[in-house]
């Protein structure tokens, strides 16, 4: 069967497009090249033309857009209008996505309004003897699997690393407009605010080249028999501000604050990581005071260089999942890593 | 709210998180290596959904909670043993796969008709919750399908807090990148809330509650229908555990300094 693809990207409400989606263009282009096939893009939002005229040069065959302001915000209503109208207009058979938090919210409903079938956090996807095959995780990044379809349209979101970033000059473009359906129905949703912490409380940093993992050791007894949490929350935040990582923590130690337990300020169940929490990727991670129970591995399956300190020599981590495993006290050894970085 | 609002979870089961999982591929496709032997839990998103909407419940007079559970019948039997016992709830079984190597389209369809079926069902009232994504297919699109198939086009994912205001209407926040939240707000249901971790911790057991539940479990895992949930469509062409296993330097004697000195080094990119 010809195969024909969508690229479908939502513009932000200032005009930029999430930077996953850049990797994105690049895999639809390997992938059309792959197939013989040309690739349309597809673009909604508030002001689509300074995203649309940044990807010219991407090798499009079309430029498809859905625009006004009932679409310039997060909204499942007009997101899976928008996405609809787009593939229809296409008459796409395969409709690729950036992998964000918007995109994912919708991409099923929308394969079921288009009759087709959905895969989100997609790895990669690519022809294999000339069988398109999609690989990602089932079961909390546990387990690989590589699938083909025979449903189309077939929509996926690609994850961060499913291709490598497309750069090109921006260029004048010409732009099909699709119309979607945003009447009240659409519009009862209505967008309020975007909640973020301070900048100096924010720890959550996906683009940091550092992921640091703090376990729930930092709130046990020490060797004086004494509990240190305030300090813990110090020595940590301390940390984070002069590495820029990003701070990751265990279930246990997310609990803590709803069992009553001793509680780091800085952690909240935002930031998770494992089989109840999230897989962040970045190029580094170091773990502190974790244990190596395979919840917890899950958490740090996309982090490509992985270190640990930890007062356990027989820890999970020391049996094929770090590449180092200090065995000391992260209490001293992070007071003295905060030193070195002054 | 006058009438309360009626909320609608829906969970399934999954491998207790501390078991370890192996692939094995079969004629129809992969399955976990001795699968109903397996502990199970309550898929831990959905169970956060089913802990929030009861708490939801509590606050809001003339509220109601029902759990709609796709799984094998044993299995949700032996579950329900444990969480049974947090919170009171309604319950509705329906007997088929659990595993995550089907189709949320299959999943979806046989939850609709089962949410369908529900006596005094009133659109206008409902909640539709459950995690946002599960623990097994990980995909987040099941809840999003049945929303569709219920023909209800206000979804939210990824979320972490519910409110009912005076006047009504309900205001939600919604995980973001990057720890930020987005606020919404919807002047009234039917809605479909797909819950990350909230904000409210695990309950504690209620033996309580326990034995009021599982006076109507029983019975209705009885009434249970049975329905093929199965992946029409797919071929799954491998099935593995990651293969890259790494050979990890263990530093047992050296000084807090030193150590701190080499992973300095190590962020900085010099070694």
């Amino acid at each position: 069967m010809a195969e024909k693809l969508l690229l479908i990207i939502p513009v932000e409400a200032d005009g930029s497009m999430p930077k996953v989606a850049w990797e994105t263009v690049g895999a639809v282009r390997s992938l059309a090249e792959a197939m013989q096939c040309s690739f349309d893009v597809g673009l909604w939002g508030q002001d689509v033309l300074p995203a649309a005229r940044a990807l010219a040069r991407c090798g499009a065959a079309r430029f498809l857009a859905v625009q006004g302001d009932d679409f310039a915000q997060a909204r499942y209503a007009t997101d899976a209008a928008a996405s609809e109208a787009l593939a229809r207009a296409s008459q796409a058979t395969m409709i690729l996505a950036p992998s964000t938090s918007r995109t994912n919210r919708i991409i099923g409903g929308v394969a079921y309004r288009l009759g087709g079938r959905a895969d989100t956090h997609a790895a990669s996807i690519q022809l294999v003897d000339g069988r398109l095959q999609l690989t990602r995780w089932y079961y909390r990044q546990r387990i690989m699997v590589v699938l083909e379809r025979e449903h189309r349209p077939w929509l996926i979101a690609l994850e961060q690393g499913a291709g490598a970033p497309w750069a090109g000059e921006p260029a004048d473009v010409t732009l099909e407009w699709v119309t979607a359906a945003a009447g009240d129905t659409e519009r009862r949703t209505q967008f309020e605010a975007i909640q973020q912490p301070p900048a100096d409380q924010q720890t959550i940093r996906p683009d940091a080249e550092l992921l640091f993992v703090a376990g729930a050791g930092w709130t046990k007894k020490q060797r004086d028999g004494q509990v240190h949490v305030e300090e813990a929350d110090q020595i940590i935040r301390e940390f984070l501000r002069k590495s820029g990582a990003s701070l990751g923590g265990t279930k246990s130690i997310v609990d803590q604050a709803g069992e009553g337990g001793a509680v780091l300020s800085c952690m909240s169940h935002m930031n998770q990581v494992g089989q109840t929490g999230s897989t962040p990727r970045h190029p580094k991670g170091l773990a502190t005071c974790c244990h190596g129970e395979e919840p917890h591995v899950v958490g740090w399956r996309f982090i490509n260089e992985r270190r640990a300190v930890n007062l356990d020599p027989n820890c999970g981590w020391a049996h094929g999942k770090a590449d180092v495993l200090y065995v000391a006290d992260a209490f001293e050894v992070m007071r003295k890593v905060n030193e070195l970085l002054s | 709210m006058s009438g309360g609002l009626h909320f609608v979870v829906c969970a399934s089961l999954v491998p207790d998180p501390l078991q370890t999982l192996e692939p094995v591929m079969g004629p129809s496709g992969p399955s976990l290596k001795n699968e109903t032997m397996l502990p199970a839990v309550l898929d831990p998103w959905a169970a956060h959904a089913l802990y929030e909407s009861a708490a939801l419940v509590k606050k809001i007079a003339g509220s109601r909670l029902t759990l709609v559970t796709l799984g094998p019948k044993a299995k949700v039997q032996q579950v329900m043993m444990t969480a049974g016992q947090k919170v009171a709830f309604e319950f509705v079984a329906v007997d088929g796969s659990a595993s995550g190597f089907t189709e949320s389209m299959e999943t979806a369809a046989a939850l609709a008709e089962a949410i369908r079926a529900l006596p005094n069902l009133e659109m206008n009232r409902l909640v539709l919750a459950g995690g946002w994504e599960s623990a097994s297919r990980g995909a987040g699109t099941t809840l999003q399908i049945v929303g569709e198939m219920l023909g209800i086009r206000d979804q939210f994912q990824g979320v972490d807090e519910f409110h009912v205001e005076a006047d009504g209407s309900l205001k939600i926040l919604e995980r973001l990148e990057g720890g930020r939240y987005q606020v919404s707000r919807c002047p009234s249901p039917p809605v479909v809330i797909g819950w990350a971790t909230g904000t409210l911790p695990e309950p504690p057991n209620n033996p309580q509650i326990g034995m009021m539940n599982m006076r109507a479990v029983m019975p209705a895992l009885q009434r249970a229908k049975t329905v093929a949930v199965g992946a029409q469509g797919v071929r799954f062409v491998a099935a593995e555990l990651p293969k890259q296993k790494r050979e990890t330097r263990v530093v047992k004697d050296a000084s807090p300094q030193d150590i701190a000195r080499e992973i300095v080094e190590w962020i900085r990119g010099r070694s």
